[in-house]
C-alpha cells in the first residue's frame, strides 16, 4: 500500500508521525499519576487537533453545497480524504528520514 | 476509563508530592475542562469560517442585507418574497444552520475515520 521505508510506525516517539504514541518523559516530575495524565491528555489533544485540521481540509474537497444531510458520496469522500491525508503524512515523514539518512543535502533530494 | 480513579477527588493531596495544598485530582479536572473549552473554540472558529464562506456572498450592512452565495459561487439576491416578510434573513439563517449541522456531521465522520485508521495501524504492528 505504499512505501513504509522499513521503519516501524508508532515506535519512534516524538518524531511527529500522526501514528506516534506520546512520550511523557520529563513532564509531570516524579508524580506518575500526573505523568500518565499528561501523556493521555496530550495524546487526546493530538488526535483532536488532527481531526480539526482534516475536517477543514476535507471540507474544501468534499463539501460542495451543504444540504439537509451528509450524503453518502460526501461521506465517502471524507473517509477517503482522511486515509489519503494520513498516507501523505507518513510518506513525507518516511522520505524525509531516508533523505537525511543518506546524508545528501536536502536541496539535492528535491530535484529527484 | 482512563485509569485515574485513585486519588481522584476522594483523597485530597494524597496523590501529590506532599502537602494538601495542590490537589492533583482537582488540577487534572480543571485541565480537562480547559482542554474541552479550547476544543470547542477551535471547532467554532473553523465552523464559522467555513459557513461564512458557504453562505455569505457580498456582505451587506447587516446579515439580512447580505447577499447569499448562489450555486457556482455567484452572488445575488433570491427571488423577492410575495409577502412583506424579509426572505433574505430566513434564507441566510437556514443556510448557516444547515452548514453548521453538516460541519458537525463532517467532523464526526473524520473523527471516526481517523480512529478506525489508528486502530488498524495498531493492529498491524
Amino acid at each position: 500500500r505504499g512505501d513504509r521505508g522499513g521503519t516501524p510506525e508508532g515506535h519512534r516517539g516524538g518524531s511527529g508521525d500522526v501514528m506516534d504514541p506520546p512520550s511523557g518523559a520529563g513532564l509531570g516530575g516524579a508524580d506518575p499519576q500526573l505523568q500518565r495524565f499528561i501523556e493521555v491528555e496530550t495524546q487526546k489533544q493530538r488526535f483532536q487537533q488532527l481531526v480539526h485540521q482534516m475536517t477543514e481540509l476535507c471540507w474544501e474537497k468534499c463539501m460542495d453545497k451543504p444540504g439537509p444531510k451528509l450524503d453518502s458520496r460526501a461521506e465517502t469522500c471524507f473517509v477517503n480524504c482522511v486515509e489519503r491525508f494520513i498516507d501523505t503524512s507518513q510518506f513525507i515523514l518516511n522520505r524525509l528520514e531516508q533523505t537525511q539518512k543518506s546524508k545528501s543535502a536536502f536541496s539535492e533530494s528535491l530535484s529527484d | 476509563s482512563e485509569g485515574m480513579e485513585s486519588g481522584f477527588g476522594s483523597d485530597f493531596g494524597s496523590g501529590g508530592g506532599g502537602g494538601g495544598k495542590l490537589d492533583p485530582g482537582l488540577i487534572m479536572e480543571q485541565v480537562k475542562v480547559q482542554i474541552a473549552v479550547a476544543n470547542a473554540q477551535e471547532l467554532l472558529q473553523r465552523m464559522t469560517d467555513k459557513c461564512f464562506r458557504k453562505c455569505i456572498g457580498k456582505p451587506g450592512g447587516s446579515l439580512d442585507n447580505s447577499e447569499q452565495v448562489r450555486a457556482g459561487g455567484a452572488t445575488g439576491n433570491p427571488r423577492p418574497p410575495r409577502s412583506g416578510r424579509p426572505l433574505r434573513l430566513c434564507v441566510l439563517q437556514k443556510c448557516i444552520a444547515m452548514c453548521m449541522d453538516r460541519y458537525m456531521d463532517s467532523w464526526n465522520t473524520v473523527s471516526r475515520a481517523y480512529n478506525s485508521r489508528l486502530q488498524r495501524e495498531r493492529a498491524n504492528m
